[in-house]
């Protein structure tokens, strides 16, 4: 059974001109603790997709179940991260990472939330930055900081909008194998919203390629790698097959 | 450092004071035009008693409407922040209400409940000083960024805890700039209806008894102590700042 289920999902926004139709009858499944990519063209529907599994919106038509359950509010099982890693400024980066915590499970004792905030960050090699505020952390630390604050709760989905969108390629790169390495030490199943093909690869065992507004799964592609996953393998000759039959995917989503 | 920020304002203050005194000298201006630094201190020393006993009667007055003025604002700011129709629809009438000089309104209150000297200064420092506080608010939690929400509410977390620990820390520091302002307004409200009031008290009743009796001596040494009082207030909001939203520290003051 896929843990998360999205069966014939529409929805749109009211606005002046009339409603916009963004999700139409849209189908998608992941299985658990895989990691599917979404991609498809920037407007049609991806950021929404996020917001209606975490149960931040419901949708018009269809249904989401996460481990069989229908989705009709949030619910602690998710974690998110966003492109804007939206780390609070008053808060040391080891009390922005507890924060979900403080919500889900406020009567863990403040070791035990410590401890597990600590363990995150050395993960991610961050040990060192506790005791930090957001500001004086690069870029690529507070992404990965923004994602052990995501995890620290140890959700089941773990949903991902272009977390790495607004970092340069190298930073990019290494937080790839950061993300790599932290679902193997603490699994989750996770979905991820990039534009960027060769990320979408890399990291997921499924990638779906939406189409335009309004958006449907229009094409899916399976991801296996014999060996573990590294940087080289993005540039064998598998890996160049699959980018180019995605990037016709997204050139036919684009056109309609 | 430290000594440094504290001797330059000293110092500074000084050549002020110096300046003032040299201006009226070479112009040989006489009390009534301009009094001078050696005026005042003669004032103080006559009417010390008066300036302690008026003084406080401003000071807490100002801080009491002030105290109304953050309750109220901050209300309100909320319930702009948080709504969107309530936004529409009181943003015009506060913009409205604000535009009154209130000049204007004080000589109404004042009839209105004349000889109720504390009521009537509380609600116009309240008045005068409550709008810089209600639009920072509302500015601040209607333009915080969705994700900020997001990280939360995706938790199931309600909407005061919200509020709590991410909308109002976020702020803090609009807020806090948005006092510094109230606290001058606070003071200029407090002292208009003191002085207009017939037998008020306070400073300005000091100030306006002074004009009665032409002792401009008298009339300056209240300027001044309003300004202390003033700069008085000003730091504590300052700490107050250092201590809730130091850490969106700019060194704006
Ligand atoms: N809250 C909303 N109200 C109205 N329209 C919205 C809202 N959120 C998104 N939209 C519109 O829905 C469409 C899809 O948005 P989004 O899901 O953010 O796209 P993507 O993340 O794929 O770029 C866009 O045209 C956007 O303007
Ligand atoms: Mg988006």
């Amino acid at each position: 059974m896929s843990l998360i289920k999205i069966r014939n999902v529409s929805h749109a926004f009211e606005s002046d001109d009339g409603p916009i139709k963004v999700l139409k009858n849209l189908d998608l499944s992941v299985e658990r603790d895989s990691l599917t990519a979404v991609v498809g063209p920037s407007g049609c529907g991806k950021s929404t997709l996020t917001r209606l599994i975490s149960g931040l919106l419901k949708p018009d038509r269809g249904e989401i179940f996460l481990e069989g359950e229908k989705v009709v509010s949030p619910r602690s099982n998710v974690g998110m991260a966003f492109q804007n890693p939206v780390l609070l400024e008053w808060r040391t980066i080891l009390d922005n990472i507890m924060l979900p915590l403080e919500i889900v499970a406020p009567k863990m004792p403040k070791k035990e939330k410590v401890g597990r905030a600590e363990r995150l960050l050395s993960l991610v090699g961050l040990a060192d930055f506790a005791g930090r505020r957001p500001s004086e952390l690069s870029g690529g630390m507070r992404q990965r900081a923004s994602l052990c604050r995501a995890i620290v709760h140890k959700p089941k989905v773990l949903i991902m909008d272009e977390p790495f969108g607004a970092l340069d390629a190298f930073t990019r790169e290494d937080l790839w194998q950061v993300l790599l390495d932290v679902k193997a030490e603490e699994p989750f199943t996770g979905l991820l919203i990039t534009h960027d093909l060769r990320e979408s690869i890399f990291l997921a065992d499924q990638v779906a390629v939406l189409s335009g507004r309004p958006a449907m799964t229009q094409y899916l592609m399976d991801v296996e790698f014999s060996e573990k996953r590294n940087i080289e393998l993005l540039f064998t000759a598998k890996s160049t097959a699959m980018l180019k039959e995605l990037r016709k995917q997204i050139r036919i989503a684009q056109a309609s | 450092m430290r000594l440094k920020r504290v001797f330059i304002p000293i110092v500074a203050t000084l050549l002020f004071l110096i300046f003032w005194e040299l201006v009226v000298w070479l112009n040989d201006w006489p009390n009534y035009k301009m009094a001078s630094p050696s005026d005042l201190g003669p004032a103080f020393l006559k009417y010390w008693e008066l300036f302690f006993i008026m003084g406080w009667q401003t000071l807490w007055r100002t801080v009491i409407g002030l105290l109304i003025s953050i309750l109220f604002g901050v209300l309100i700011g909320m319930v702009m922040g948080m709504s969107k129709t309530m936004r529409e629809a009181l943003y015009p009438l506060l913009v409205g209400f604000n535009a009154i000089p209130k000049a204007t309104v004080v000589p109404i209150v004042a009839l209105m409940f004349v000889g109720a000297h504390d009521f009537n200064t509380i609600l116009i420092a309240f008045m005068i000083s409550f709008f810089p506080i209600a639009v920072s608010i509302s500015i601040g939690l209607s333009t915080l960024e969705a994700e900020y929400r997001d990280i939360l509410r995706s938790l199931g977390a309600s909407d005061m805890t919200i509020f709590w620990k991410i909308a109002l820390p976020k702020t803090l520091p609009e807020f806090f700039g948005a006092l510094k302002v109230s606290v001058s307004l606070a003071f200029i409200g407090t002292n208009l209806m003191e002085i207009v009031s017939p037998h008020g008290r306070g400073l300005g009743a000091l100030f306006d008894s002074g004009k009665t009796n032409s002792d401009y001596p008298l009339m300056f040494a209240v300027l001044i102590t309003l300004a202390v009082l003033g700069i008085v207030l000003y730091y504590i909001v300052v700490l107050l700042e250092q201590t809730f939203a130091g850490w969106a520290e700019k060194e704006t003051y």
